[in-house]
């Protein structure tokens, strides 16, 4: 047996039920209804009535469209007041609107069926269930209660006598023990109804405020939509740090070194003339190196070309000779995938230069119509570890992100063949050269 | 002084180039050396009116500037050239890039041609050579581009010996002979050899074409 259950039914199932908080939690549960369900039922009551009688005066139009949505802060607090009785968590079944704004969320709370799911909720909770809750706790707790404390009744009592539940008098103390006796053995015994009443109850509440299965697919896929929007964002960012370096840092770079070799040609041989030449060398390698930095942040050549410039581009850079095999050239794709695939690329071929001593690698890569297919190969002594390399894992998730799968096999004494797929449509049917 | 008029002849230039700062400096480099700066531009289609209006000697180009901010300087210097195929072009690019380079080498007939690392401008003098030889129809590649080139270690040019592949390099730098053999200390006639030679291996048969250098060169860039 689970030794944590989860709700009161899987406790009543549990030797020690009576000894553990179950039973109360229960309790809490039921009775802890009416706290919400009277201000609900108030609430309703109120906007019912008043959006009715001042629709026809129009101003109650917008007070029956808020009625409308009623039910979903109402789920939000029987969502988390389900924790007491249901140890496993509900997350909220509606969708985060795509524009901020109070009328955007309002827009989406009216097409989504969980709205109608919660206001049915709120309607039925504020009219029958808190009542419902509140009965079932005063007979399964409250009469147990009741005739256990008869003989403090009867001592309290002024006249002398007590009614026990408007039944039976009782005017001397042995029948009080005796009733109070009854009610030691009766609280137990109903303490298990209570659980299993308030076990029904919460599994009421979870059927309809809970996400459905398709809600729950739709969450997903904005939490995907989302992740992939990261990627773009990212992906932007880059080129418009590209870009400020190539306008900014790199214009003035340049004309620092014109007009310092213009200096050098106008210097007198000399000291002078000598530490112009050191500064001129200086600016050159400075640019040299910025101009290797802007093409790592991104390379302006996978915006011009597409993969198919880039890919070459990255196989010439290569410190192992490689062979590229394009097939006719790779069609535009969207730029979050023609930039995953090119860093993956250049990480795996920067990999094989480092670590797999192999002397010649080639890059193959198709678009089949539906995906892009890329495969890296090497001739290198193979044993490579893709959990090693935290540059690959950080790829495949980019990858990932688009569908994508990247994939590494490294049998001891290779070949090492990294591939990868991500599937995409084409944007433009035109291949550039 | 070692710079002050080295190239006697003097050259009609139409300038396209979106760094102020940058457009600015090349015009007086441009000039102060004898040359003559018909238009300086900022944009592609500008650059495009401005060939039509002046009838340059050469044009230099950037490669990225409005309006796409992509790579449309180097696309009007290949459309020019479609046009025209004579018209003497040496693009400057920030960028080590072949695909750039032998976009602008296939068009016309590779000849009047050059691609240059924006760096280069820095090196005075070797910038104006670049713009002399381009204008007078020879073909320059940047150094860094060749240098790549000469890692590929692909054929045809595995047919080449390390020597050969220097000839080489530096004849698609736009060098003449003699210019190679100063700089790898061997007389002119050792150099004609090499020439020759590298000719031979990649299938370029002795004819009148005087362009046979430039098609080497391209059977570089094309590897």
């Amino acid at each position: 047996m689970d030794d944590h259950p989860r709700t009161p039914w899987h406790a009543l199932a549990h030797r020690r039920y009576l000894r553990s908080a179950w039973p109360w939690r229960a309790a809490g549960y039921l009775a802890g209804s009416a706290l919400t369900g009277i201000p609900v039922l108030l609430v309703l009551v109120l906007l019912a009535a008043a959006g009715a009688t001042l629709s026809l005066v129009l101003v109650g139009l917008p007070l029956l469209a808020l009625l409308g949505l009623a039910g979903v802060p109402v789920a939000a607090v029987e969502r988390r007041r389900l924790r007491l009785v249901d140890r496993t968590p509900t997350g909220t079944p509606h969708r985060t609107p795509a524009e901020p704004g109070l009328l955007a969320w309002a827009r989406l709370r009216y097409r989504e069926q969980a709205t109608w799911r919660e206001l049915a909720y709120a309607v039925l909770h504020g009219l029958l269930l808190w009542w419902v809750d509140l009965a079932v706790v005063a007979t399964l707790l409250g009469l147990p209660l009741l005739l256990l404390t008869t003989p403090l009744q009867l001592a309290l009592a002024a006249d002398g006598e007590v009614k026990v539940v408007k039944l039976w008098l009782v005017t001397s103390y042995p029948p009080a023990f005796a009733i109070a006796a009854a009610g030691a053995v009766l609280l137990p015994a109903l303490l298990h109804p209570l659980g299993a009443l308030a076990g029904a109850r919460a599994a009421l509440t979870r059927a309809l405020l809970a996400p459905r299965e398709r809600e729950l697919q739709g969450l997903l896929a904005e939490v995907t939509r989302s992740r992939a929007r990261l990627v773009d964002a990212f992906e932007a960012e880059r080129r418009r740090i590209e870009r400020d370096l190539h306008d900014g840092a790199q214009q003035r770079l340049v004309a620092l070194t014109m007009t310092l070799g213009l200096a050098r040609l106008d210097a007198p041989p000399g000291p002078l003339a000598d530490r112009l030449a050191t500064a001129h060398d200086e600016a050159g390698k400075v640019l040299a190196e910025l101009r290797e930095l802007i093409h790592g942040i991104h390379p302006q050549v996978l915006t011009d070309y597409g993969l198919t410039g880039a890919l070459a581009d990255a196989a010439e850079r290569s410190a192992v000779p490689v062979d590229t095999d394009l097939g006719t050239g790779l069609p535009r794709l969207p730029e979050s995938v023609e930039a995953a695939a090119y860093f993956a690329v250049c990480e795996a071929l920067a990999n094989i230069g480092r670590h797999s001593g192999a002397a010649r690698a080639a890059v193959t890569a198709r678009h089949t119509g539906a995906a892009l297919v890329i495969a890296v190969t090497d001739d290198g002594r193979g044993g490579a570890d893709p959990a090693a390399g935290s540059g690959l894992t950080g790829l495949a998730d980019r990858i990932a992100v688009l569908d994508g799968t990247l994939a590494i096999t490294s049998p001891p004494g290779g070949p090492t063949v990294l591939s990868l797929e991500i599937p995409c449509p084409v944007i433009s049917p035109t291949s550039n050269p | 002084m070692p710079g002050d008029q080295p190239h006697e002849q003097s050259l009609n230039i139409v300038l396209a180039e979106d760094g102020v700062l940058l457009r600015e400096g090349l015009v007086g480099l441009l000039t102060r050396f004898g040359h003559r700066v018909a238009a300086a531009v900022g944009d592609a289609d500008e650059l495009r009116r401005a060939v039509a209006l002046h009838h340059p000697d050469v044009v230099v180009t950037d490669v990225r500037m409005p309006p796409g901010l992509s790579d449309d300087g180097l696309r009007a210097a290949v459309e020019l050239r479609a046009a025209r195929p004579d018209l003497p072009v040496l693009v400057l690019s920030q960028y080590v890039q072949r695909s750039y380079a032998a976009d602008l080498l296939d068009s016309g007939d590779g000849g009047g041609v050059g691609y240059l690392l924006k760096d280069r401008v820095g090196q005075v003098e070797q910038f104006l050579d670049a713009v002399v030889t381009v204008a007078g129809g020879g073909t320059v590649v940047d150094p860094e581009v060749v240098r790549q080139l000469l890692r590929r270690r692909r054929d045809p040019l595995a047919a080449l010996t390390p020597r050969e592949r220097e000839v080489l390099g530096l004849v698609a730098e736009g060098k003449s002979n003699g210019a190679v053999a100063r700089e790898l200390v061997v007389s002119e006639a050792a150099v004609g050899k090499h020439i020759g030679n590298i000719l031979g291996k990649l299938d370029l048969p002795p004819a009148e074409d005087t362009h046979r250098r430039v098609l080497a060169v391209l059977a570089y860039l094309r590897g």
